[in-house]
């Protein structure tokens, strides 16, 4: 790194951004221009370089030491992986699909609105602009809060490497705190999603600190099909409540083909409570969660009677 | 590390990577890079991975980009890229090649304010100062997009963006007034 001369002998002593962030300064940035070059880097590289998206994240890290790379692969100008398209039966995301453009695409408002909703309790605009959708299924955060939504919808992730792609559901992707099932020389291409049907509704909620920039307490994202009152069919998702983003099958289960009336939504809410497994931490206890995972469940479940 | 090892590695990833060119592999260190900062072409040599931020304050001297949080609660270090506000301390400059930034700098044009910055003057929007360039740059991404914002519009493009002086109501004024001059 390199010292001005006016301000070098105070920069020693202050403790000036580049000085927080001079690991970064030894780093080396590949910036492949085609999937291909990306898959040869990571083949070459492997686990000793780290991908970078939008950075939202990751650059989170770096700029509190947490993270130090000696190479990124920088993955910004894959235009690729950008773009949603429609598919039929599904919606294909591409990985580098922003949140902005995810608020703004007819396709998600129509197909798949809890994502769009989602999105927009991501951050604020800033964040919204540069974070991707690809950078928060990877960064697999317990709290990532388009992830709830995804579970809930059964979206499917396609990966790649020199191998060649593979899809793996969703609710099958993350094996652990921070663990996926992808091996460190793929990289996520796309995700998707299954259209919503005729009488299917999706709902997302989220409870944090504040409306913008605020990292999820309890996360939760539904999509149902109700007829006269009654549940077809549930899909039940959290974020923010287990080591992973997870579904409530239990709580499913008892809402098939149920009736909803206040004692039946009351039933299992209660029973979500005790279906998820939260932690105490610095944003929230396990007692307020667990309620919270209660309510949000029969606030949800009651604008569907 | 030693040079051995590097050419050794920069030997192998050429190998791997024929599409790649030496120059991508020896940009260890730094990399040029061009883009347009409020309307100039400029060129710099920078670590791929220093923060757009750093690059603003330290290679260009357009100091007016503040550093609040560093890792993008805060807004402070707002700048506007292809027509998009993003947090500056989160962008590493190697994703800024070929790209048009603003700064706080470029709002003001030929020794005028932009209206935005009139109307904060004008309503007492600013105290401390820190927030203020990053305020200014979150309303301009709003109005080169929405010219005529509802209140409701306002906050939610000022909602990534902390002030601990005005409360935020003649912020939100100054942007209304500067939105309905325009």
């Amino acid at each position: 790194m390199s010292f001005s001369p006016s301000l070098g002998f105070a920069k020693l002593f202050l403790p000036s951004p580049s000085l927080l962030n001079f690991m970064a300064l030894d780093s080396t940035a590949f910036s492949p221009t085609s999937l291909d070059e990306a898959y040869e880097l990571l083949t070459r590289f492997v686990s000793q370089a780290k991908i970078i998206a939008g950075g939202t994240d990751l650059m989170v890290l770096m700029n509190a030491r947490q993270l130090n790379a000696e190479r990124f692969i920088d993955i910004w100008a894959l235009n690729e992986l950008r773009g949603i398209s429609d598919e039929g039966e599904t919606i294909r995301i591409g990985a580098l699909t922003t949140y902005t453009q995810l608020i703004k695409s007819p396709l998600i408002q129509l197909h798949a609105p809890a994502l769009a909703e989602a999105s927009r309790t991501i951050g604020a605009i800033q964040i919204q602009n540069r974070g991707t959708i690809g950078g928060n299924i990877v960064n697999a955060s317990p709290a990532g809060d388009s992830l709830p939504v995804l579970a809930a919808f059964d979206a499917e992730v396609e990966v790649g490497s020199v191998r060649g792609v593979r899809r793996i559901g969703f609710n099958e992707f993350y094996t652990g705190y921070r663990k996926t099932v992808m091996a460190a020389d793929e990289i996520v291409l796309a995700v998707r999603a299954p259209k919503l049907k005729p009488g299917e509704r999706s709902f997302f909620y989220k409870v944090g600190t504040r409306r913008a920039q605020a990292i999820s307490k309890i996360v939760m994202a539904v999509k149902a099909k109700t007829t006269d009152g009654m549940i077809n069919s549930i899909n039940i998702s959290l974020g923010s409540v287990a080591p992973t983003v997870i579904r409530a099958p239990q709580t499913e289960s008892l809402l098939a083909n149920a009736t909803l009336n206040d004692e039946v939504i009351w039933q299992a809410a209660t029973h979500l409570s005790k279906e998820v497994s939260p932690i105490t931490d610095m944003r929230s206890t396990e007692h307020y969660r667990r309620k919270v995972a209660r309510n949000a469940l029969a606030k949800i479940l009651s604008q569907m009677v | 590390m030693c040079i051995v090892s590097v050419i050794s590695v920069i030997s192998v990833a050429k190998n791997v990577c024929p599409n790649l060119v030496w120059s991508d592999l020896e940009a260890k260190k730094s990399m040029k890079l061009n883009f347009r900062v409020n309307g100039v072409e400029r060129e710099i040599d920078a670590p791929p991975m220093k923060r757009l931020l750093d690059a603003l304050r330290e290679d260009l001297r357009l100091t007016g980009t503040k550093e609040g949080c560093g890792e993008g609660e805060c807004g402070a270090c707002s700048v506007i890229v292809d027509g998009e506000a993003l947090n500056s301390c989160l962008a590493p400059v190697c994703q800024m090649q070929n790209a048009n930034i603003i700064t706080v700098e470029g709002l003001a044009r030929d020794g005028k304010l932009d209206p935005l910055q009139q109307a904060f003057l004008e309503c007492g929007a600013a105290q401390c100062g820190i927030c203020t360039p990053g305020m200014l740059i979150a309303a301009r991404a709003l109005l080169d997009a929405n010219r005529r914002p509802s209140r409701d519009e306002i906050k939610e493009a000022i909602a990534g963006n902390l002030c601990r002086c005005t409360g935020y109501v003649k912020i939100i004024d100054a942007i209304e007034q500067a939105a309905s001059a325009a």
